[in-house]
């Protein structure tokens, strides 16, 4: 039986007494020498080490005794893992990139799509267990046809935030099921004008004027808070979110990755599509020239 | 995920209630479509009456639809089935467009589906009550077809439904050349279109022209047809009518 060598209680935690035994009724072994590493070591050894809810996170249907479900804290951790998902409301629509880390160079590029058209006037950027991602834009399709064959209106991109995340939340509630592991960025563009959700695997949905999920969220959101949003047309807004995620993609850890948009606006007719080629080089271009300035200084 | 239990309504064509769910006769209906290739692609005409029965009830239906980017779909007959039609092939539309792939559905796939469609209902002994012609233009090759509401499916140089298969085809069967320009070929439909209204008795002056090509879908805004009465003996209809008082 290997000792569960990265179980570390983090400090404040409530600690339980050593001999807790799991389910599987197997006596969890102290091990010293990491012990004595302490946290802040541990942490750099291993990602996954944040906080680890001894016990409390076998199941999605228990809480632990700070009121925390570790099961959806895992799920999240699955979405950071994932590459970079980058979405912004500009003046006049809204852009969605995403940073698709190429697993083999046999795959072709264009293939593998992360962003799916959800309806004429929306669509989604997804981050996290790609299958897991298919079977939400699956779900938000069939209540967006269902929204129009009953009203006989496009459905309003709040309306169908709230469906997809009362689906996703859905899967939080059962022991039989697994939440999803994969966050998700719905943009569309109705009566209201363009509008920006992100709906995490716990079920909570935001309205963001920009939004990142995935590895680099962290210096996405650093550079979103750079922009003037409110000044940019979709235009602009595609240079600008090829240049943050050509910045914040990690040549020594991931080698190569391929850039996905997509855009509503205007020039799209409010329709949901990808950005076209002529754009979408010039974006690369320009994210490309940018990168480089910054290594020359 | 949603279980349905049956039920079993015994023989589920022959009870009451089951009638009441079925197509048995159209209500409002739309007459004749006609419509012919020519050198750029298709043209197809309809007036835009709906009867109900033998009145002539609604003067601005729209028979003539363009279906995504390639395709023209004309009715005739049942005009709620003929929008249920549309609402189908709206889905169909819709979720080919989300593949965002460059591909798009011709009208040889919208003129299969539909065949399909129509066949189906037919088996099931509640047809949707039309006659639909399919015509549209992809890479460059033009397609004409029609499919009727028992699914009998064809493609041909020029479809005609209703009234327009004995009074529109014949003149159609002699004056259609493959190689019509768009003036001639709206010559060609207006003369068919002329005798229809003379004849047919639920189709009003009122009538659309569309057109589809490689570029797209144009559909004229509504028009009339010059018509001649001036025939002697309409002058003086009853002069040598034997009444019996």
């Amino acid at each position: 039986v290997k000792p569960n060598s990265n179980r570390i209680d983090p400090p404040g935690s409530f600690k339980i007494s050593d001999n807790f035994r799991s389910y599987s009724g197997l006596r969890r072994k102290k091990n010293p020498i990491l012990r004595s590493l302490g946290e802040k070591e541990s942490k750099q050894q291993s990602k996954k080490m944040s906080s680890i809810g001894t016990g409390y996170d076998l199941s999605v249907t228990t809480f632990s005794p700070d009121g925390r479900v570790f099961q959806i804290e895992y799920a999240a951790k699955a979405v950071d893992n994932s590459g970079t998902v980058v979405g912004i409301k500009c003046k006049d629509g809204i852009v969605m990139g995403v940073e698709k880390l190429i697993a083999s160079k046999m795959m072709l590029p264009g293939s593998n799509r992360r962003i799916h058209s959800v309806h004429r006037h929306a669509g989604m950027a997804v981050a996290g267990l790609a299958a897991d991602g298919r079977q939400i834009v699956a779900r938000a399709k069939s209540e967006a046809r269902s929204y129009e064959s009953v009203y006989g209106d496009a459905v309003p991109v709040k309306e169908l935030s709230e469906r997809v995340a009362s689906y996703v939340h859905l899967c939080t509630l059962y022991w039989w099921l697994r939440p999803f592991g994969c966050g998700v960025i719905l943009g569309g563009y109705d009566k209201d004008g363009p509008q920006l959700y992100m709906i995490e695997p716990s079920g909570i949905s935001y309205r963001y004027f920009g939004a990142a999920i995935g590895k680099g969220k962290q210096a996405a959101k650093t550079e979103i808070e750079k922009l003037k949003l409110s000044e940019m047309t979709c235009k602009e807004g595609v240079i600008e979110v090829a240049k943050i995620i050509y910045k914040l993609h990690d040549e020594a850890k991931d080698k190569a990755f391929e850039l996905e948009m997509s855009w509503i606006c205007e020039e799209s007719k409010r329709e949901h599509q990808k950005v076209p080629d002529d754009l979408l080089e010039e974006a690369k271009t320009a994210a490309k020239t940018a990168l480089e300035e910054m290594d020359a200084d | 995920m949603t279980f349905t239990i049956p039920i079993d309504n015994g023989d589920a064509l022959k009870n009451a209630e089951a009638d009441s769910q079925r197509t048995l006769y159209p209500y409002v209906t739309g007459t004749s479509i006609v419509a012919i290739k020519y050198k750029d692609g298709v043209l197809m005409a309809s007036d835009m009456g709906g009867s109900y029965g033998s009145t002539l009830r609604y003067k601005n239906i729209e028979r003539v639809k363009a279906i995504g980017k390639h395709s023209l779909l004309g009715a005739s007959g049942e005009i709620s089935d003929f929008q249920e039609i549309l609402r189908y092939l709206d889905e169909l539309v819709l979720n080919d467009n989300m593949w965002d792939d460059g591909n798009s559905l011709g009208p040889k796939e919208v003129h299969n589906y539909l065949t399909r469609v129509m066949y189906n209902r037919r088996n099931k002994f509640n047809p949707l009550w039309n006659t639909l012609v399919l015509g549209g233009v992809k890479n460059g090759e033009s397609y004409l077809g029609m499919v009727s509401m028992i699914g009998v499916s064809f493609e041909d140089n020029h479809v005609a439904t209703g009234f327009g298969n004995h009074l529109a085809r014949p003149i159609l069967r002699d004056e259609w050349r493959a190689d019509l320009s768009f003036e001639d070929g709206v010559k060609l439909l207006e003369k068919c279109m002329r005798v229809l209204l003379y004849r047919d008795r639920s189709a009003i002056n009122k009538l659309q022209i569309a057109k589809i090509t490689e570029e797209g879908v144009t559909v004229s805004q509504p028009y009339s047809l010059k018509t001649f009465w001036e025939f002697q003996a309409f002058h003086n209809p009853t002069a040598g009518a034997q009444g019996s008082w």
